[in-house]
């Protein structure tokens, strides 16, 4: 059976995509994970300048959550050119063919940046650039997502596209919105050529009760896990009805079931990064290996196959 | 933690500790002028190398090696070398930290073995917790350690009581036992003839890279301890890859059989900083 998919013109071996800001620091952290089983692979989020990020704990969970506020470390754009570089000399092979495509993160905090970054990026030549307009846990430093308001979205959208022609533009929605239909509409309506739902939900906050303290020294940040996904599910059933672009759909997956629900709601590709937490990074080839032996018991001989079938 | 269907239930997601717990401390001491041990009440079933992530609310959470968890009571062995360990260091008896743990590999040895353990500085303390250990397992244990000057020295005088340990010191300025490094030392009862199955050490990297050097030469297995920055402790933040594998250290190590340290290109070399940008040693 074929696990493989297109996705904008875009080659992938498998639809399991590693979500960004999951081990995705350097270029050989990326390799690891596409030797475990990834089909594509999402940088961290890319800034101009370097960003310091959040002090820890920046990252804590159990078996029903997971909520982090790394707040985006990274050292610039020189140190992501560097790594970009190690990565697509070890994914691109002899006769042309990639192991596993490379997906840019950038973020910013203003508009201009945001094109000013996505633009530089783009010289790496990454085969997708997916733009992070919706970190929750960036609030006190950045102001509410761009990816909240729907002219923001659009005009983000917009300057990126303007500065970017060669590279397919993905937009991360975040799902902390009325309407996020309307959100995506605008965001589609502006140029770009795909989204990633979602970033991590709230922001939510966990007190220990020994000390009456937040834990995470952000105080709030981004959740995520397994309770999540029937609300991801829902949203991308809602915005494959309403949106023509195609959909990395992100949240709450763990499992081959888990990937193919999301991919039947509408999802291309599916990424993963708490799932990493819960089942460590060999992950990736496990869940493969689950989608595989489902489509194989149910008579699927390619996976694109069940993409939107929950809208049959 | 698949069901047979499966399913992913969630009486079968047992994911890694990664909430801390604040625990009381019980007990501090003072090792040399520089560090103290802290004695929490709690245990985290922690073994030799492994280490836990300890929480001062409102002020920062870092990665300490186990100095010694017996079941009842974790120790933490603690230089105060920054501003978080200024701030453990106004702690008091009776006051809380969080701690989250433990994480990482231990050291890997058989029963009866003839080890040698080598720290450079604070590596003495996990090296100590490693002795007892072993001494429980039948091996015998050359305990050397090393210091810049005599006031620097850990863990000698708790390393002497131990049955089946021999303890070797060397300081660089002669102040105390040896007159060199703790690897001039090594090579020096390795050329008077001392048999070992396998050297253990912990310490600065470039010290443990010239024990590795020694342990390739002589062709003796060796484990190192990679200290790498750590934010999640289990695999997920990625700022403890290392290159050229793009394993994380935390999950990979922080000990591991120095072949596959010297295997990664950066080993002796470079680490990376809490951006992630690289750092010579």
């Amino acid at each position: 059976m074929n696990l493989a998919i297109i996705y904008n013109n875009v080659r992938f071996k498998n639809p399991l995509v590693l979500a960004s800001g999951i081990l995705g620091v350097t270029g050989n952290s990326l390799k690891h994970v596409v030797e475990n089983g990834a089909g594509g692979v999402t940088i961290k989020s890319i800034w101009l300048k370097e960003h310091i990020g959040h002090p820890n704990p920046t990252m804590i969970g159990n078996e029903h959550f997971f909520l982090n506020a790394v707040g985006l470390p990274d050292a610039g754009i020189e140190k992501a050119k560097e790594e970009i570089a190690t990565y697509l000399k070890w994914a691109i092979q002899e006769d042309g063919s990639v192991k596993a495509p490379l997906i840019a993160s950038v973020v910013a905090g203003k508009v201009d940046d945001f094109g000013e970054t996505a633009e530089q990026v783009a010289e790496l030549k990454p085969h997708l650039i997916e733009v992070n307009i919706s970190c929750p846990n960036v609030e006190d430093e950045l102001g509410k997502p761009f990816a909240c308001d729907f002219n923001q979205a659009a005009r983000v959208t917009r300057e990126v596209k303007k500065r970017v022609s060669k590279i397919p533009i993905i937009i991360k929605l975040s799902p902390n919105v009325s309407n996020i239909v309307e959100i995506a509409k605008s965001i589609e309506d502006a140029g770009a050529d795909g989204l990633t739902c979602f970033n991590t939900f709230g922001p939510g906050m966990c007190i220990d009760i020994e000390t009456a303290q937040p834990i995470l020294a952000n105080r709030v940040g981004g959740l995520s896990g397994p309770g999540l996904k029937p609300l991801v599910v829902k949203m991308i059933f809602d915005l494959y009805k309403a949106v023509k672009i195609p959909i990395i759909g992100t949240g709450g997956v763990l499992t081959g079931r888990d990937v193919i629900e999301l991919m039947m709601s509408g999802a291309t590709l599916v990424g993963m990064g708490t799932a990493v937490y819960y089942r460590g990074v060999e992950v990736f080839g496990k869940v493969a290996e689950e989608i595989r032996q489902w489509c194989e018991k149910n008579g699927v001989e390619d996976i694109s196959e069940v993409v939107g079938r929950a809208h049959q | 933690m698949s069901c047979s269907k499966g399913h992913h239930c969630c009486q079968n997601l047992k994911p890694k500790n990664a909430m801390p717990e604040m625990v009381s401390i019980v007990d501090i001491k003072n090792e040399n002028p520089f560090v103290k041990t802290f004695t929490l009440d709690c245990s985290v079933d922690g073994q030799p190398g492994q280490f836990v992530m300890l929480w001062l609310p409102r002020v920062d959470e870092k990665p300490f090696s186990i100095a010694y968890d017996d079941g009842q009571n974790l120790e933490l062995s603690i230089a105060n070398v920054g501003t978080f360990t200024e701030q453990l260091f106004t702690k008091k008896p009776g006051d809380k930290v969080g701690i989250r743990g433990s994480y990482g590999k231990t050291f890997q040895y058989e029963d009866g073995e003839h080890l040698v353990v080598l720290g450079g500085g604070y590596g003495a303390a996990p090296l100590y917790f490693l002795a007892v250990e072993a001494v429980v397992r039948g091996c015998t244990v050359e305990f050397i350690i090393g210091a810049r000057s005599a006031e620097y020295l850990m863990f000698e005088e708790k390393a002497m009581q131990l049955k089946a340990v021999k303890v070797h010191v060397a300081t660089n300025d002669g102040s105390r036992g040896f007159t060199g490094t703790s690897v001039d030392l090594l090579n020096h009862l390795l050329n008077e003839g001392m048999k070992v199955d396998r050297i253990m050490t912990v310490g600065p990297e470039m010290m443990m890279k010239a024990v590795s050097d020694v342990a390739l030469v002589r062709d003796i297995a060796c484990q190192v301890s990679l200290e790498r920055y750590m934010k999640c402790g289990f695999g997920i933040c990625g700022q403890c890859v290392v290159d050229e594998s793009g394993m994380a250290v935390c999950m990979n190590g922080p000990v591991m059989d120095h072949k596959l340290a010297r295997a990664q290109a950066e080993f002796g070399k470079y680490h990376r900083d809490k951006v992630g940008r690289k750092k010579e040693w």
